[in-house]
């Protein structure tokens, strides 16, 4: 057990708790019995509040403990993140601040909310509301894959379902803040959280290369070991079969990140159209501090940092290596404030997500299907128990199933809420999908993917479906057609199965519109995508 | 605002600089250890300067984009505290 630590650690997590349920006080509205309050904030969060909690929720503990894990154990491959999260905000720019005009005209909550005003249809609103909860779930499960390698690295490494213990009390009291504060709770622990991790990783990347030798001397470690390795994916360079498979994964993840329900949220709760756009230019500095912790895992090689065994499923957990790298190097108070950063980080979005879910929950299914008169209160009321159970699911899904589980899930996750990317982000700028086109494409997109998925077996060849996200092409079939028979170049799922959903989406379309089928009905008018915070045409927030 | 033409689409064409930073995508340009920067490979520093250059794209098309819709009389305060008063 690490004593320092793990006091420094909990000392941190005593004062976030603290700031957890303050929140609920600060900047308060006339009431949180409201979904633009309790799950919005108000809607009224300015440049630097949208700044850490976008960040605390886009950059995530997993990501902080995965990307490095990746690096560590495959190279350059992982380096994906960092192309992933340049590109994303040139591409998200000008559809987030119409997916904000419109939502503020009209008061949407969700994503599903957006498409129910634009098609009329609450059954394509279901499908897109499902979609978002089944693909956030994971999500939330695995923040805690990265709090537990912490919890774990730090000594409380127990075995069986009590080894849970230390994660069960952490998520417990997440869940009694958040019921109580709402978004307000994440927004104001994004600032602690995102100060420790910009000082952990500038100390970090400032002292451990130094330590073993600069840079050069790191790459050219992580080098010998990869060659050393019989994999022939890996190394410090992309090699010819891997380059398409890195550029369509950064693409695919850039184009899915801002249809995850969790994001739209922290955009939705901001104030206006400038504060989103200034996010857009200022988010980057996160992917700076991505891409230099990236490289923390070719640090991990050269300091011969070993991953520890999960004793609660009896495997080496890689994940541990940038908490080991911290544990063996730093001294033990720094250390702590290290493993806080991470804890804190896992939090965060794990608090957004499950507020995201249960705001899909209360107002496409509760409020849709189950009571359709529920009053603001209400529907309130549901979204914090919505909350409650979301996270719980999370939990169980760690303690009873294996987490790689949650990993492959989150994996699935990133082709299944890429189906919703037409009738989400195209119907910003377009209404010529029908709706039945949306709702063929989805499922086209949908069994395709997962069908391709269930093809790919993991590298080491440990599991034979579901291992991986890198389809190759020559595996890929249409109708039993192999139009890229031998090439053993890589593909990312989630853009093949896009292009499906979409070649789909636009031939129903076209039958749909010759056969003349009703195609819902548009409650949005195009001048309510221009719409900023001072135009008399916002809806008054927390109205009826 | 019933200026607005059918489509409710502006366009602006500087709106064209935010594609430049997908160009990072094409892997075959950079992907090379030659030549190092304070010891990092080329594939490596070559995607961190697309960072800034991310930024100086988005950033540019933010400000010359800005005479269209803008608030007027709520400008956006930089102290952390009084942030969101005035909001509402």
């Amino acid at each position: 057990m690490q004593w320092t630590e793990l006091i420094v650690f909990s000392a941190l997590f005593l004062f976030v708790t603290v700031l957890g349920f303050v929140a609920a006080k600060w900047q308060k509205g006339e009431t949180l019995e409201h979904l633009d309050e309790w799950g919005l904030g108000g809607r009224k969060f300015g440049s630097w509040i949208t700044w850490f909690l976008v960040g605390g929720d886009l950059y995530t503990a997993y990501t902080f403990v995965a990307v490095p894990a990746l690096m560590f154990g495959a190279g350059a491959m992982g380096f994906f993140a960092l192309p992933y999260t340049v590109i994303l905000y040139p591409i998200v720019f000008l559809p987030l601040v119409r997916m904000w005009s419109v939502s503020r005209v009209h008061g949407y909550v969700t994503p599903a909310d957006f498409v129910k005003g634009r098609y009329g249809s609450h059954w394509l609103a279901l499908l897109i509301a499902i979609t978002g909860i089944f693909a956030t779930m994971p999500y939330i499960a695995l923040q805690l894959v990265g709090l537990e390698a912490v919890l774990r690295s730090m000594g409380l490494n127990g075995s069986g379902i009590l080894g849970h213990l230390p994660l069960f009390i952490a998520f417990v009291i997440l869940a009694v803040y958040t019921y109580q504060s709402g978004l307000r709770a994440p927004a104001l622990i994004a600032f602690v959280k995102d100060i420790l991790i910009y000082i952990v990783i500038l100390v970090a990347i400032v002292y451990l290369p130094a330590k073993f030798g600069g840079w050069g001397e790191i790459f050219n470690d992580a080098d010998a070991k990869f060659k050393a390795t019989p994999a022939p994916g890996d190394g410090i360079l992309l090699n010819a079969n891997n380059q398409l498979q890195y550029a369509t994964l950064a693409l695919g993840s850039a184009l899915a990140l801002f249809i995850y329900p969790h994001s739209l949220t922290g955009i939705l709760a901001s104030r206006g159209r400038n504060v989103i756009k200034r996010n857009m230019v200022a988010l980057p500095a996160y992917s700076l501090v991505l891409g230099l912790l990236a490289l923390l895992g070719y640090v991990a090689i050269s300091a011969g940092t070993k991953p520890i065994v999960n004793q609660a499923t009896g495997r080496p957990d890689t994940n541990t290596i940038v908490p080991e790298l911290f544990g063996a190097n730093f001294p033990s108070w720094f250390a702590g404030i290290a493993f806080a950063a991470i804890g804190i980080g896992a939090l965060v979005p794990a608090a957004i997500m499950s507020i995201a879910a249960a705001n899909l929950w209360t107002r496409n299914v509760y409020k849709e299907y189950l009571k359709k008169n529920a009053s603001p209160a209400e529907e309130a009321k549901q979204a914090k128990l919505a909350s409650l159970v979301v996270k719980f699911g999370a939990v169980a899904f760690i303690v009873f199933i294996d987490p790689q589980f949650s990993i492959d899930l989150q994996l699935i996750g990133g082709v299944i809420i890429l189906q919703t990317l037409p009738a989400v982000a195209i119907a910003l700028y377009t209404r010529w999908f029908h709706i039945w086109g949306l709702i063929s494409g989805w499922f086209a997109g949908m069994a395709y993917g997962m069908y391709l998925l269930y093809l790919i077996p993991s590298a080491d060849k440990s599991r034979l479906h579901f291992g991986g996200s890198a389809l190759p092409l020559n595996q890929l079939s249409i109708f039993g057609w192999h139009p890229f028979g031998g090439s053993a170049m890589t593909i990312y799922v989630g853009i093949i199965a896009l292009a499906v959903n979409l070649i789909v989406a636009v031939i129903v379309t076209l039958i749909a519109k010759k056969a003349k089928v009703f195609n819902g009905t548009d409650q949005t008018d195009p001048s309510d995508y221009h719409v900023d915070e001072d135009n008399p045409r916002v809806k008054p927030i927390a109205a009826h | 605002m019933p200026s607005e033409h059918k489509t409710g689409l502006r366009w602006s064409n500087w709106n064209l600089l935010l594609i430049l930073p997908l160009f990072m995508l094409i892997t075959p340009w950079f992907n090379q250890d030659e030549p190092r920067l304070f010891g990092l490979p080329f594939f490596y520093w070559y995607q961190f300067v697309f960072v800034p250059l991310g930024v100086l794209c988005v950033g540019l098309v933010y400000v010359k984009t800005k005479d269209q819709p803008v608030v007027t009389g709520k400008p956006d305060k930089l102290g952390v505290d009084d942030l969101d008063e005035g909001a509402n």
